[in-house]
């Protein structure tokens, strides 16, 4: 199991402090910049592993730094502490995402990014809870993570916890019927601790989704099944922040955030091909400075 | 490009057989229609979308959806190749193969693409050693392991002929041609070097590990027969009570693990035998991988050339 690097730690924590002094400008201003970084982190990662799901990556990063850097009730430096909020990246081929969002959160120390998926590294291709502390459950087979997160959501009502569950799904991974049997479970239950995020880049591995199995009115779906929807632009951080902690009703609520695949890297935007193409070196430092700007 | 070194053989990922055979056979028979689930690519079938538009059905993200897909296909007259990322495909919809395909009978050919540890750095969940074990125990569902891209076509062309619950594993990671022209033999095994000694059963990738432990092994003097058991269900029992008879010991390999799979297969014939032969099972002993190639990982778990060597030398050596 790798340990917090307190220094980042430390650094997280004035990071969550100013956020939470700031204005909306700033506030706006620090998750950008905070997101891009992770971007270029994610992207010399996958050049180095020679793998990497580069297009999800991208498309999911600025939900995973807002939730990290503005919402989530977590400890980098205690990732067992009971009451925290839980994570849950069902969408685990984007691991990448993950673990630069996570190091620079301080929950392992930077450095061992270098080490993603190489031999014996605790950085798998997918996320492990056993190795990797901020990963709650261990995913890569998609349609898993909704149907945990329910079971976490359930939990926390019975230790009447307050703690907030929030899972990331793929909009292809909706195609997996174990999503609906499990999003039918949270209706029911009304379960209001817990937030589904969709990360609705109209991509899958190989078409888009509505030209290979239709998943639109996708908030009439979620409604349907009893949970309330909130529709924003997956790129606003302030959009998202405020999704992510409106004051919640009766019911569990889904988040569908619109979302570009490859997003700030122009030639991978909406671009099928770079669900899981590695970049070569030139296209990295070309990719970087575009994210640098 | 440097001069490429005489010993090293030209190495095939076999879903590139795969996918030319399953289009040739489909040219030429209309029954024969393919369901995948969002894995045009990586099942190799992007040619055959172009030239099938039709009678490719990618159901999407839902593998249990797609093994039910193929059966309802299977029973109303056509010949389905259901072909998806092997740990998805068994893992995700075993019921569906089990009670859909296997106990409906229904003529599906499933097409785990990828299987064994071909997905390396992805980790456990993208591995598919735990399918042999799994499928074997399901009644009336044929297990196919090719050897090389010859074998994989063969048994392609095999399974639309045989209308039967069949599973196929479609290599990713490259292997040398390692069969000759032998083509697939239901249910038989086939001896790809004979030896006095001791045997080694081996299936998919380890084929062409096998015979090079068997040419190190004589260099030291022990004679040692290969065995590529490319069907694990049904197993062919003679050839394992023959090997039983002629030599003194039997290694299994697979790149599985041994807990159901081809060595306990064919432990099950040694054991219930009125004399057995000692015995050595080299697979995956009930471990998640950790993270590596697939090469690395083939060597982390005692799965290279040499290990099945010293394994058959250490046979070789045991006073029975
Ligand atoms: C059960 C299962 N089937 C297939 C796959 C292979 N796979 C990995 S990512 C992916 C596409 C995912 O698409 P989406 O959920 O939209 O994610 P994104 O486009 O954001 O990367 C597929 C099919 C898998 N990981 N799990």
């Amino acid at each position: 199991m790798l340990v917090a690097d307190p220094g980042t730690a430390a650094a997280w924590r004035r990071f969550r402090q100013e956020f939470s002094d700031s204005g909306p400008e700033r506030r706006r201003e620090m998750l950008r910049e905070r997101a891009n970084q992770s971007r270029t982190t994610d992207l010399h990662m996958i050049g180095r592993a020679g793998l990497g799901h580069v297009g999800g990556d991208m498309s999911v990063l600025d939900i995973l730094t807002t939730l990290f850097f503005s919402v989530l009730r977590v400890d980098p430096e205690k990732p067992d502490w009971a009451d925290r909020d839980r994570f849950v990246l069902s969408k685990g081929h984007t691991a990448g995402a993950l673990y630069a969002t996570l190091a620079a959160a301080g929950f392992f120390p930077t450095a061992e990014l270098d080490t993603f998926a190489g031999p014996l590294s605790a950085l798998n291709g997918h996320p492990n809870r056993v190795k990797v502390p901020g990963v709650e459950t261990n995913t890569g087979p998609l349609g898993h993570g909704l149907p945990v997160s329910v079971g976490m959501a359930v939990a926390a009502r019975l230790s009447s916890s307050s703690r907030h569950v929030y899972v990331v799904l793929g909009d292809g991974e909706l195609q997996e019927g174990s999503n609906w049997e499990a999003a039918m479970t949270a209706g029911h239950r009304h379960l209001t601790n817990l937030t589904a995020v969709v990360d609705r880049n109209r991509l899958q591995q190989g078409a888009r989704t509505e030209e290979t199995n239709t998943l639109d009115p996708l908030d009439d779906k979620f409604r349907a099944f009893g949970w309330d929807v909130l529709e924003v632009d997956g790129h606003d951080h302030l959009a998202l922040y405020d999704a992510f902690t409106a004051p919640r009703g009766e019911r569990p609520t889904c988040v569908i955030a619109n979302t570009t695949k490859g997003r700030g890297v122009s030639f991978m935007e909406d671009r099928v091909e770079w669900h899981h193409k590695v970049p070569s070196a030139e296209q990295i430092v070309a990719a970087s400075a575009e994210l640098a700007r | 490009m440097s001069a490429p070194v005489a010993s090293v053989p030209e190495t095939f990922d076999c879903r590139v057989a795969f996918a030319e055979e399953l289009s040739a056979l489909a040219r030429e028979d209309e029954r024969i229609v393919a369901v995948c689930n969002d894995s045009v690519g990586s099942s190799n079938l992007v040619q055959f979308q172009k030239e099938f538009p039709d009678r490719l059905i990618n159901v999407g993200i839902a593998e249990q959806d797609m093994v039910g897909v193929g059966a309802g296909l299977a029973l109303s007259g056509y010949i389905p190749f259901v072909c998806g990322a092997s740990p998805f495909l068994t893992g995700r919809a075993l019921e569906q193969i089990k009670a859909d395909v296997a106990y409906s009978q229904s003529p599906v050919v499933l097409c785990g693409m990828s299987p064994g540890m071909a997905y390396g750095e992805l980790g456990p969940t993208h591995h598919s050693i735990e399918d042999l074990s799994w499928l074997r125990a399901i009644a009336g569902l044929d297990v196919v392991v090719p050897a090389d891209p010859a074998e994989t076509r063969s048994a392609v062309r095999w399974a639309a002929n045989a209308a039967r619950p069949a599973f196929l594993r479609v290599g990713r990671f490259k292997v040398p041609a390692v069969t000759g022209n032998r083509p697939f033999t239901f249910g038989a095994a086939t001896t790809l070097r004979d030896g006095s000694d001791v045997t080694v059963v081996a299936a998919g990738t380890m084929v062409s590990r096998a015979l090079d432990a068997a040419a190190e092994a004589a260099e030291q003097g022990v004679s040692v027969r290969v065995l590529n058991m490319s069907t694990i269900a049904p197993l062919d029992e003679d050839a394992i009570r023959l090997a039983m008879r002629e030599t003194r010991g039997i290694v299994t390999a697979e790149e599985a693990t041994t807990t159901g799979g081809l060595g306990a297969a064919v432990a099950a014939v040694v054991v219930t035998e009125r004399t057995p032969v000692p015995m050595r099972m080299l697979g995956i002993h009930r471990e998640f991988a950790p993270t590596g190639t697939t090469a690395f990982l083939l060597e982390h778990f005692g799965l290279t050339a040499a290990d099945i060597r010293q394994a058959a030398l250490a046979l070789a050596h045991t006073d029975a």
